[in-house]
């Protein structure tokens, strides 16, 4: 998030798009009432099922699944035609007037922007990218309009991609009645003015299709045109669906990145720390400080061993080879037999992760299965599972009884970044233990053996500097808080915050981002809870928020370019010219050594170019999506209808096919599976509900797997409330034979049919709690999921696929 | 405390079913088996260890839905159908105006049970006696709010004393109508003479499973009014009536068993 659950209180409109926002996160609904009770907000609901938020919003606005990119399209074309944005904020905070490489196109027929070739790797389409680029002059300065008018400005070439998003042609491929489009747009698009807040709220119903990164793009672009970035109540802002998701992401839990959101170095890319370094370091702005923050990690890793002769053990850390390691790949490889062993920590993939049945079948080729979980889940026992003997399964499990969150101390990071320090409120139970004292005792036994026997690549486990434990040769958390933090070699002081560190191999840090949330050991930040009382609850001395305990990132932009606040009721900062400094109820996302102009000039501190991207680019190494620098309509992989907007194109060209004959490709397959399907969650039940599926109470509320299906589609197929279903999609084919999940029947007026392109489509929703383990079984919907991924992240579609359902 | 009140302000519910759990949890009720019958709806009815619900309903035509959720439960009346059905007197008013059953003086005879206009007493086959919602009194005495009121996560369940609360209703009724409820209204205030858990709906409340019109039932009435004076008899005639009860399904019981 860009902002925090309490900021949501500021916002005149919010938009709840792919995230069912009442149901999975109730907490928000407080601070969207408060909106609401307080200054007369409106909450519209952008979701393919009429949902509990959906039952207390204004307005709500179905959608067709996988379909969001039109929908976000069609506002940015209204906002834009309508003359709907903030003139100023455009003009100057993003890269409207940037002139791009006259060479840029998108073709209209293929829906391909150029530079597209064959990538006969992944059997897929990739970019050149070499004509996505901003015009320099001689001095190499990027060359721009401030007037907007040249056609290969960033703004123009905005307006002439989304120009056939009309809402006419968003309606036919949404399904959205053309009255409730336009109804939302010009609702929306009220927040284009100062002192006004939009606030677009997200979260799966977002990124996990095969164009998730270039949903959240669009949200983005939404957010720029109409000034809702940095200021109060506006934002984009991605609700986490787990109480320390966001801290698993900042301390890199994906295999693309390290922490601090650096990226993961490559194999032929990256030989040497130089040329890491060079590569990946802009000469402006915010990540020109990227090797103190990478050297500081490196020193932290290695310790006494990192240092500068040794390029501080650059060459110990792991290389990206060029291949994918992310959920979906891991699992082929697993099927292929690459795959010796999974250490699953917290983690049900046979539940949660895409087309799920068939997963249960590649785990049988490991040799070795660890399961660290609070519960015996179904990954742990996938031998138990359906069409399973065991006698034929020689993979040895071994099950690592955990801690629950709430009998472990440690912080966690929310969705607004605070890093709140949590305490152990009781004793685990037998012989559970904390996730850090596992890892801990793991490594510590890992390195003993990889000292006395060796390995491939040992030095990647001795030399690492691991010295966790307390006087009792037991973990002392407190050691780890310290690195993470960051500290001088030379005498062990806690820094300050990141702007002590050094890339000189003087100071260590874990983490930059985090740094300054435990720079005391008497009352670090992380632990602090004081209230604010006045003010706009930014709540500055309760825990810490990344970076440097700032609330709302990019604030810079909540001021005019005089550096008075857009909107003087809610003012985050300004600028004090008595004082000749910023200040204000957060804090400054400005160096203090940066002049006023040239604040001005780069409110978005992160990018090098210094200002919101309209248009998306890798620029000095710093972002750029490899899908294309515009957002852009491209179908579901399991689609119903060809690409109404580009006859040529139909999915995504760019994303991650890992398997053949996975998804709806033919009529024939179309007729067969003729329902458009969506899965979610539900408040009674947590992720792959392996918790809660068996908490009684819960359990109560929520017994069973079920299916919400229309009253017109119940009509059709025969079906009353409550009875059971069969439903099948491609991912259960096999062999000539039709495997299925079995699931009650919802029937609602909740669901509608969908007119998509004047044909009437049905549109099913499923849960994906449960599985074959634990009080309440079921069927999960993820066994129906395909197993395609976004280009960028690889995430899953979950949210968009084909299926047919029966009577049981 | 006068008059201890929960606002329910079902603009504001979003079916999250905290309440439900919490009550729960702090009275330690065990789960019921359930099955899903097509409604989040669930457990369908109250029983001994179900005191709290939300209950989940949909409305509407041509494509236009309205899905009214509210937390429902025991409504503390004012004319409490309960207590003047109780032959026993085991239904008193409590000190901060709430109803609750006395479970040592429970005689289990289920009159209760049959003259809540809002079917939220059980009866507990083990302990043959009737239950329901509490308001929380061990908590209250404690200077704690009602589970189900401290769990709210949008505060669609406020708890206070009526003296604030009623305006505050009034308020709330009187905003949603302006911003085009036109059904909007305040629920529990003239009905059975005001109850403790007070509503704002949005609509009418035959539309959230709500009775229109409560009434203590004609025959509690006559009965509370006539045998008020035999008291005695009628608990003497009630425990003779349990204890004929009971032998008799302890002999079911046992026919059941040998014919197993």
């Amino acid at each position: 998030m860009t902002n925090h659950w309490n900021d949501y209180q500021h916002s005149d409109v919010i938009m709840a798009i792919g995230g069912n926002t009442a149901e999975n996160h109730p907490i928000s609904m407080k601070w969207i009432g408060r909106a609401r009770g307080r200054k007369g907000a409106k909450l519209i609901c952008v979701d393919p099922r009429y949902n509990r938020t959906a039952a207390v919003a204004d307005l709500y606005v179905p959608i067709r699944p996988g379909t969001n990119i039109a929908y976000l399209g069609g506002l940015i074309n209204y906002i834009l035609q309508n003359e709907r944005y903030h003139k100023e904020y455009v003009e100057h905070y993003t890269n409207a007037s940037f002139l791009v490489n006259e060479n840029f196109s998108f073709d209209e027929n293929t829906g391909l922007f150029t530079g597209a070739e064959p990538d006969p790797v992944r059997n897929a389409t990739k970019y050149s990218m070499q004509d996505w680029q901003y015009q320099t002059d001689a001095q190499g300065n990027i060359r721009k309009d401030p007037a907007l008018t040249d056609p290969n400005c960033s703004f123009q070439l905005l307006k002439k991609h989304y120009s056939r998003y009309t809402i006419d042609n968003v309606s036919r491929i949404t399904g959205t009645p053309i009255d409730v489009l336009e109804q939302s747009y010009s609702l929306y698009s009220s927040t284009g003015q100062a002192g006004k807040a939009g606030n677009i709220l997200y979260a799966m119903g977002i990124t996990q299709f095969t164009h998730g990164a270039q949903n959240v793009r669009a949200v983005a672009i939404v957010q720029l045109l109409l000034g809702n970035m940095g200021i109060a109540g506006g934002g984009v802002n991605a609700q986490r669906g787990q109480s320390n998701v966001q801290g698993a992401t900042d301390m890199a839990m994906l295999y693309h990145i390290i922490p601090g959101y650096n990226p993961c170095p490559q194999q032929g890319a990256h030989p040497t720390l130089a040329d890491y370094l060079a590569r990946t370091t802009p000469q402006k702005n915010w990540w020109s400080n990227r090797p103190k923050y990478i050297v500081s990690l490196l020193k932290a890793f290695y310790g006494a061993n990192a240092t500068a002769a040794n390029g501080f053990g650059y060459q110990w850390l792991p290389k990206l080879d060029g291949l994918d390691h992310s959920h979906i790949p891991a699992y082929k490889y697993m099927r292929d037999g690459e795959v010796e062993g999974l250490i699953c920590v917290a983690d049900n993939p046979l539940v949660g992760g895409s087309s799920s049945r068939a997963k249960l079948g590649y785990q049988k080729n490991l040799k070795w299965l660890v399961s660290i979980d609070v519960v015996e889940n179904e990954t742990a026992s996938f031998w138990k599972g359906p069409g399973m003997n065991p006698a034929e399964i020689d993979t040895e499990v071994f099950i690592l009884p955990a801690a629950f969150s709430y009998e472990r101390e440690g912080e966690k990071a929310n969705s607004g970044r605070w890093i709140q320090w949590m305490w152990k409120a009781q004793e685990p139970p037998g012989n559970a233990k904390a996730d850090l004292w596992i890892v801990n005792e793991m490594f510590k036994k890992l390195q003993t053996l990889y000292q006395a026997e060796g390995g491939t690549v040992p030095e990647q486990i001795t030399m690492m500097s691991w010295d966790y434990d307390g006087p009792d040769g037991q973990i002392d958390i407190v050691k780890v808080c310290r690195e993470i933090n960051g500290y001088r070699v030379n005498d062990g002081s806690l820094v300050t915050n990141f702007v002590g560190l050094q890339d000189d191999g003087s100071t260590a840090c874990g983490n930059w981002l985090y740094s300054g949330y435990y720079n005391n050991l008497e009352s670090p930040a992380t632990k602090k809870r004081i209230r604010e009382t006045e003010g706009l609850g930014f709540h500055k001395d309760w825990s810490f928020a990344w970076p440097l305990n700032r609330r709302i990132v990019y604030n810079r932009a909540s001021c005019d370019l005089q550096g008075k606040p857009w909107n003087p009721d809610a003012p985050v900062i300004w600028w004090d010219a008595a004082q000749g400094r910023w200040v204000g109820n957060d804090v400054p996302d400005i160096p203090g050594a940066w002049s006023f102009e040239y604040s001005t000039e780069n409110p978005f501190i992160m990018l090098p170019e210094g200002v919101g991207r309209l248009f998306s680019i890798g620029y000095q190494g710093i972002g750029g999506l490899l899908d294309g620098p515009f957002p852009t309509h491209y179908e579901p992989a399991d689609s119903p209808v060809p690409n109404l907007l580009y006859p040529q194109a139909t999915y995504n060209p760019v994303s991650q096919r890992f398997y053949e004959d996975h998804t709806v490709e033919t009529d024939e397959e179309r007729q067969r599976y003729p329902h458009i399907a969506t899965s979610y969650r539900l408040v009674e039940h947590y992720q792959s509900g392996s918790v809660t599926r068996n908490q009684p109470w819960l359990v109560e509320m929520m017994p069973e797997m079920f299916a919400e299906i229309s009253e017109e589609h119940a009509e059709e197929l025969g079906v009353k409330n409550g009875d059971m279903l069969i439903i099948e999609s491609k991912r259960l084919y096999k062999d000539g034979e039709q495997g299925h999940i079995r699931a009650r029947a919802c029937v609602t007026r909740r669901i509608q049919p969908l007119m998509i392109d004047g044909v009437r489509r049905h549109v099913v929703g499923m849960p994906f709690h449960w599985g074959f383990m634990g009080m309440s079984t079921g069927d999960s919907a993820n066994d129906l999921t395909p197993s395609v991924g976004d280009p960028n992240t690889t995430i899953p579609e979950y949210k968009a696929f084909l299926c047919n359902v029966r009577r049981a | 405390m006068a008059q201890a009140m929960c606002l329910i302000d079902t603009s504001r519910c979003i079916g999250c079913r905290g309440c439900q759990a919490a009550c729960k949890q702090w009275n330690q009720l065990p789960a019921e088996t359930t099955t899903f019958t097509g409604s989040y709806e669930n457990p369908p009815r109250f029983s001994s260890d179900t005191w709290c619900r939300v209950a989940f309903r949909e409305h509407g035509d041509n494509g236009r839905v309205d899905w009214l959720m509210s937390k429902q439960g025991c409504m503390h009346c004012t004319d409490a159908a309960c207590m003047q059905a109780c032959p026993v007197g085991a239904i008193y008013r409590t000190a901060f105006g709430t109803v609750d059953i006395d479970q040592v003086k429970c005689i289990g005879c289920n009159y209760c049970v049959v003259a809540c206009p809002f079917d939220v007493i059980g009866f507990d086959r083990r302990t043959n006696k009737a239950r329901k919602c509490t308001f929380c009194i061990d908590r209250l005495e404690n200077g704690l709010q009602p589970a189900c009121a401290i769990v709210c996560p949008t505060r669609s369940i406020t708890f206070g004393d009526a003296s604030d609360l009623v305006p505050e209703a009034m308020i709330r009724a009187d905003r949603l109508r302006a911003a085009g409820r036109v059904n909007a209204r305040i629920y529990g205030l003239d009905e059975l003479n005001g109850t403790a858990m007070l509503y704002v709906l949005t609509d009418a409340p035959e539309k959230y499973g709500l009775p229109a019109d409560p009434e203590v039932p004609l025959q509690t009435r006559i009965s509370n009014v006539i045998f008020r004076p035999l008291r005695l008899v009628v608990v003497v005639a009630a425990v003779f009536g349990l204890w004929a009860t009971r032998s008799r399904s302890k002999q079911l019981e046992q026919a059941r068993t040998e014919s197993k």
